[in-house]
């Protein structure tokens, strides 16, 4: 368990946050620029000495301005990765990458792993102005890892790339958190990052928190930020339960839900994230027959929420303890007698499904 | 004859100046402590006041009979006054400023990101300092001593008052084609030593500006 507590005064804005993440996990700290994002990450890491803060791991205290507690950034085995990188200029790869690694003691991350796990294999006589954005953040990432860190702070590592090196390097990140159990905190300002990475979701507005919590629920409360989006949308883990080659389909489960989406070449078994687009779900009363939507779920309305401004309604579906966000007009709220506890049908598109790892 | 010892002069001047220049460098560019602005006056000054004061006032501090020339002498049998060793004592002293100037303008050049980087991955300050900092730094050391080395070259003033002229031990390039003035007929001399002396100028010019470049294209500036 990470927990933070900070108070600190800029010259034109105030911080005041305290939340706590998981450990392991992986933390998305999610919010606009100037929401105080990048404060926190400083203060973990120890850059940055806010006036007043509590900053805890796994039950050690690294700062805590109360009782005087104030551990140096070099000793708090912390690893971070920037977003410019900073890849020391007079090293090359190799000796940047062991920069890290001969000053820690003895841990489990390994040279050559992290080389392969992150395709830097080739990079390793080259000198840092050589790199391109992309491989320079791949350094980054694998210099932070190689300190033998007890966490990992990401603060907008693809911020500085255009879409197809991020796309490049999502996947690093993937197998990353899949393949190690170190928890991180993630900055960024990107809703796919977020949907993709994100176990536990924290939200910053102005410098103060807005909401903490699991991914799933966070996406699926309609009185956030993140649904007032036009992109919002819910977020699920599923299992890959079989595919049907003669359709062209493939079903996915949950412990409340099963979907089927387009045919997908991972493995039965495989968790894949999708992304549901709350647009694209239409709601209705009864199942309706003789129609070309593949999945028609049905659940009871959780919370209606107006949203005056797109002339919109957000409304909340329940399915077992598994919520979808549905956006659709005040009318059709009122014609369908959508309050909470009403019996409703949530009709998804398999092709609206965003299927996020399709691995 | 006067022309080895001025190289030797002007090589133990920077070589004895050259690690003192880079800690004050960094101390005045990165350092946050009290009496930091005067500290940055001090180093100064040899830029600013007469080179015969400068070498007046090592005579009162590092004389036989000053504070630390005492000491010196009665610790450890070290005489500086009058001697070659005193000579570049004067010389580093007025170079002092110059190599600092040099480094620390390089210090200044370098993205504190990268010494907040090496925090993160576990290095602690002096670590940082000779990890990242000095070589980081390095053009601009690199400049400074080569700067400093031609400064000390041509330096007079300090050396007549506190190492005084005496040929063969303290009687650097400008003091001996000062001598050589003073004597009739010294005037072919006089224009043979500073031929020399502007040939290693030029050439102390030129191997800066030609390593300073090159280091630069090393890091990728």
């Amino acid at each position: 368990m990470i927990t933070i507590a900070l108070r600190h005064r800029f010259a034109d804005t105030a911080i005041d946050i305290a939340f706590s993440a998981p450990s392991p996990g992986l933390t998305v700290v999610f919010g606009p620029s100037g929401s105080g994002k990048s404060t926190v990450i400083a203060a973990v890491s120890g850059l940055l000495r806010t006036e007043r803060g509590h900053v805890s791991l796994d039950g050690e205290v690294l700062q805590d301005s109360g009782h005087r507690v104030w551990v140096e950034p070099e000793q708090r085995r912390i690893g971070q990765v920037f977003q410019d990188a900073r890849l020391f200029p007079h090293m090359n790869v190799e000796a940047n990458l062991r920069y890290g690694l001969r000053r820690a003691a003895p841990g489990p991350i390994g040279f050559d792993d992290v080389v392969d796990l992150l395709g830097i294999a080739h990079l390793l006589r080259r000198a840092p102005h050589t790199l391109s954005g992309g491989e320079k953040q791949r350094v980054g990432i694998g210099r932070a890892l190689l300190s033998q860190p007890r966490l990992l702070l990401l603060d907008e590592p693809l911020a500085s790339l255009d879409d197809a090196r991020r796309a490049d390097i999502l996947p690093f990140l993937l197998k990353l958190k899949s393949t190690l159990s170190l928890p991180m905190l993630y900055v960024t300002h990107s809703l796919p990052e977020l949907s993709l990475l994100a176990d536990h979701v924290v939200l910053l507005e102005g410098g103060t928190l807005r909401a903490s919590g699991p991914i799933a629920e966070i996406a699926a409360d309609a009185s956030l930020p993140l649904a007032a989006r036009d992109d919002a949308g819910t977020v699920l883990e599923l299992t890959v339960q079989g595919h049907d080659a003669a359709r062209q389909l493939t079903r996915l489960t949950g412990a409340d839900i099963a979907l089927w989406v387009p045919l997908l070449a991972s493995a039965v078994g495989t968790r894949v994230r999708v992304r549901v687009p709350a647009r694209e779900i239409i709601l209705a009363g009864a199942v309706p027959r003789a129609i070309s939507v593949h999945n028609a779920l049905e659940g009871i309305v959780r919370r209606v929420v107006d949203d005056p401004q797109r002339r919109a309604a957000m409304v909340e579906a329940m399915f077992g303890d598994t919520v979808l966000l549905a956006r659709i007009t005040p009318d059709a709220v009122g014609r369908l007698a959508l309050v909470p506890g009403a019996a409703v049908v949530a009709l998804v598109k398999s092709t609206s499904v965003d299927v996020l790892t399709p691995q | 004859m006067a022309i080895r010892l001025s190289l030797t002069v002007a090589a133990r001047a920077v070589a004895f100046g050259l690690p003192v220049a880079c800690l004050i460098a960094v101390l005045l560019a990165r350092g946050r402590f009290y009496g930091r602005g005067l500290l940055d006056v001090i180093v100064h000054l040899p830029l600013v006041l007469p080179p015969v004061v400068v070498g007046w006032l090592l005579l009162l501090l590092f004389g036989l009979r000053g504070p630390i020339g005492a000491m010196l002498h009665d610790w450890f049998g070290i005489r500086l006054v009058f001697t070659a060793a005193g000579a570049a004592l004067a010389c580093a002293t007025m170079s002092f400023p110059l190599m600092v100037r040099a480094i620390r303008l390089s210090v200044d050049a370098i993205d504190p990101g990268l010494i907040d980087a090496a925090r993160t991955l576990g290095a602690g300050t002096w670590d940082r300092l000779f990890t990242i900092v000095l070589p980081l730094a390095l053009p601009g050391i690199v400049v400074g001593a080569v700067v400093a080395f031609a400064a000390s070259l041509g330096e007079f003033g300090a050396v007549i008052t506190f190492a005084a002229n005496i040929p063969g031990q303290t009687q650097t390039l400008p003091l001996a084609i000062y001598s050589a003035l003073q004597t009739p007929d010294g005037d072919a001399v006089a224009a043979r030593l500073s031929l020399v002396s502007v040939a290693l100028a030029v050439t102390g010019l030129l191997v800066s500006e030609y390593l300073g470049r090159r280091l630069r294209a090393r890091l990728g500036r």
